[in-house]
């Protein structure tokens, strides 16, 4: 690119995107952000300068081609840079929406280091949006059936991209999903004003239509043992059952009735849609004052689901300051345009019940922040008489997820660590019985879509060789 | 598909089911249960799964109409589909030979009882069984309970049938004859699984109860089936649903299970009654 053409694509600022008013969406369940326009998709695409070596690449977990399909929307061929990106990513219209493009390819953006990095997310969203609208998608080309029959164990983000990259390849695969539903946690768990359902349907459906079949209703472990699977002709297995254990606190009243964890609380609201109750059977209790209790992402869309529900307040309590919160800075910026009180520095005690058992408060201590801990984060210590009630009705736990035992339990020489995860090789994926590969948070614990994707793309390609030499 | 090739009513409001589930009819085992799902807008349930024919592919479902969900699914009839059945969920029940096992049903929890029932007959248990009801007209599978004990009793709230009185008196007085009980398995409602278990508290008598707390996805990753066992959190869908009766918080799990009266409440007066053979429709708005 001539230096006078990237000084004037220098001097196009980034286009931020049309959100719904916070006033007005805090009434509903769509999609907060709007989406570009092609004309507006146009000009931010302009602002990429073609790096020779694009270190926003190397900040993508499946190295999706960035300045090509940001260069194809830049030209107008909106479909070619849906192409482009479907050539690495199974799912960029969720990857669009959920990943924490701050931290990954628009950290790296050479632009991004005297100005704003180019809106890659946003692009790339757009260009999958575009592609979905318009119904025209492609097929990709699949290789000649090998032969070979995958099962990969749970249909959420790291199984939808490995299956999305071994049927590419030949093999044959199915998806084992424990839910009535395909999706995993873009199913249960992050909301609908975050990631429309329908947007998750449309994905698996390009799945089904590549080949891979999808058993639901599945329970590895039980309905089948991954023994089983391996018996029953498939010669290899992939695991990625998520973070399926909810933490709780292990404090006094845990169990009165309004305390939910994240998952429960998110599952009956996103899977089952108690907030079309009675119109959808599964009812969640609606709160009248609420309090989240963690500071990542779960919590912010239990905090902003929570605020759909029509409740007078919405607290998010965190032990540790707004500095530390490990949820991503746009659903802080968000959750605190709808209205929620951050509660900074606090932490549960006890939750205290009326006669029914039902949760009337929260008893809270202040805390201050001492020495780092092994996280690097300096560690929370609780002020002395610093305690204080918190009246409310409704409590969400969201402080983290342990793995599920359902599969390690029931599978021989399966080796976990001592918190449970499924110990794998980093490159491959590859676990400790032959055959059986995994990633995404069973293995890593919670974590985020894009790296459970990138889990699976590395998985994806060890099986493939694995299925082809017989090594792993 | 899961499809329901026979329906039997029990009793007023109580049906039995046979569906097709073929994976499920060769896995399962006693004391296990599925999730069921009747529509797109409906709830995930559980449900015992009272007995399989593995050769034929079906499971066996027994139902009372208490809430919505249950009330729609005993207005299928045969030849029509269940959308959605997982399992077998839970932890089978540790069958072995006891010695002398008391079984104890209260109620349609006779439904979950029979399964382990047959199973400890048929691991050499001497089997005495107790079946407890309001009345004669609502007593179910006392047949086939028949067949799997070597000794029944049967109680009743109104002495229409068998003793007048609760399976806890009856049970108290197997206690105090010469038998030897090793063990008592009872199921049926939460307080008379409680008072069953203080019947036998001061003996030290191995007493499992099969827990029914609400549930959604029934594979541990909601936490919605929580119970206090011995002052910790247990998931009944994973760590049960069957659990040493002297160790759990009944009253917590009572207070648990009244979480959404108000909105069950609803829901069923959401329903329309009228003539036909699927005499219940969900409300149209």
């Amino acid at each position: 690119m001539e230096p006078n053409e990237i000084k004037e694509r220098l001097k196009i600022q980034r286009h931020p995107m049309l959100e719904q008013e916070p006033k007005e969406r805090v009434k509903n369940f769509f999609e907060v952000p709007l989406g570009y326009t092609p004309e507006v998709a146009k000009e931010e695409a302009l602002r990429c300068i073609q790096c020779k070596k694009p270190l926003c690449v190397s900040g993508c977990p499946v190295e999706i081609d960035i300045p090509a399909f940001v260069e194809l929307i830049a030209e107008g061929d909106f479909i070619g840079a849906a192409r482009k990106l479907k050539e690495k990513n199974a799912l960029p219209a969720v990857c669009g929406r959920v990943c924490p493009q701050e931290d990954q390819c628009e950290k790296m953006c050479v632009v991004g280091k005297r100005g704003k990095p180019v809106a890659i997310g946003n692009l790339e969203r757009f260009a999958a949006d575009y592609e979905r609208e318009r119904g025209e998608i492609e097929l990709p080309q699949i290789l000649p059936d090998t032969g070979k029959k995958v099962a990969v164990v749970g249909a959420g983000p790291s199984g939808l991209t490995v299956a999305g990259d071994l049927v590419k390849k030949g093999h044959k695969v199915t998806i084992f999903e424990a839910l009535h539903a395909p999706g995993g946690v873009l199913m249960y768990g992050i909301p609908e004003f975050r990631l429309p359902k329908a947007i998750v349907a449309a994905e698996v459906e390009f799945l089904r239509r590549l080949g891979v079949e999808i058993v639901c209703n599945a329970v590895i472990g039980k309905t089948d043992t991954v023994d089983e699977l391996l018996k029953d002709g498939y010669d290899a297995v992939f695991l990625g059952t998520g973070a399926g254990l909810p933490y709780f606190m292990n404090i006094p009243g845990e169990n009165l009735v309004g305390v939910y964890s994240a998952n429960e609380y998110l599952t009956r609201i996103n899977l089952m849609k108690a907030y079309r109750f009675p119109e959808f059977d599964t009812p969640v209790i609606k709160g009248r004052r609420i309090a989240v209790f963690g500071g990542g992402n779960t919590a912010m869309d239990s905090a902003r689901t929570s605020i759909r529900l029509n409740p007078e307040k919405v607290f998010i309590i965190y032990r540790r300051s707004r500095e530390e919160l490990p949820a991503r800075a746009e659903e802080v910026h968000h959750g605190e345009q709808e209205g929620l009180n951050f509660k900074f520095l606090t932490n549960p005690v006890r939750f205290i019940g009326n006669k029914e058992g039902r949760l009337e408060a929260v008893e809270c201590i202040k805390m201050k922040l001492g020495e780092p801990d092994d996280s690097g984060r300096r560690r929370p210590i609780p002020i002395p008489d610093s305690e204080f009630k918190l009246h409310i009705d409704i409590a969400v736990v969201a402080i983290g997820n342990g793995p599920n035992p359902l599969i390690p339990a029931t599978t021989e020489g399966l080796d976990v660590n001592k918190w449970g995860n499924i110990i794998v090789d980093n490159d491959t994926g590859g676990t400790s019985k032959r055959g059986v590969f995994s990633g995404g948070d069973i293995v890593r614990g919670g974590s985020t879509v894009i790296l459970a994707m990138g889990d699976g793309r590395r998985a994806a390609n060890a099986i493939h060789s694995y299925l082809l030499n017989g090594k792993k | 598909m899961f499809t329901i090739v026979e329906k039997k009513v029990l009793s007023p409001g109580v049906f039995q089911f046979k569906v097709l589930a073929k994976k499920i009819a060769e896995k399962r085992r006693p004391g296990q249960f599925i999730i069921l799902r009747v529509y797109d807008e409906g709830e995930r349930i559980p449900l015992t799964i009272v007995d399989s024919a593995p050769e034929k592919g079906t499971i066996t479902l027994i139902f009372q109409q208490v809430g919505k969900t249950t009330t729609l699914l005993g207005g299928l009839n045969e030849g029509d589909d269940i959308l959605d059945i997982v399992g077998p969920l839970g932890k089978p029940t540790h069958i072995k030979n006891f010695g002398n096992a008391v079984v104890i049903g209260g109620g349609i929890g006779i439904a979950p009882v029979y399964p382990i029932a047959k199973g400890l007959k048929k691991a050499g248990n001497r089997v005495i069984s107790i079946l407890g009801a309001r009345n004669k007209d609502i007593l179910i599978l006392e047949d086939e309970m028949r067949l799997v004990s070597d000794d029944i009793q049967i109680t009743t709230d109104d002495g229409s049938y068998g003793k007048k009185g609760f399976v806890t008196q009856a049970l108290q007085e197997l206690i105090d004859s010469e038998l030897k009980v090793n063990m008592v398995l009872g199921v049926g409602p939460i307080p008379m699984m409680k008072a069953l278990c203080e019947v036998t508290r001061p003996y030290n008598i191995n007493t499992l109860v099969s827990l029914n707390p609400i549930m959604v996805d029934g594979t541990g990753m909601c936490g919605a089936c929580r119970i206090s066992f011995d002052g910790k959190i247990r998931f009944v869908c994973v760590d049960g649903p069957e659990f040493d009766g002297h160790r759990v918080d009944f009253d917590e799990l009572i207070r648990r299970n009244r979480s959404y009266f108000r909105e069950e409440k609803a829901a069923m007066e959401s329903l329309t009654y009228h003539e036909g053979p699927r005499c219940y429709e969900r409300f149209e708005s």
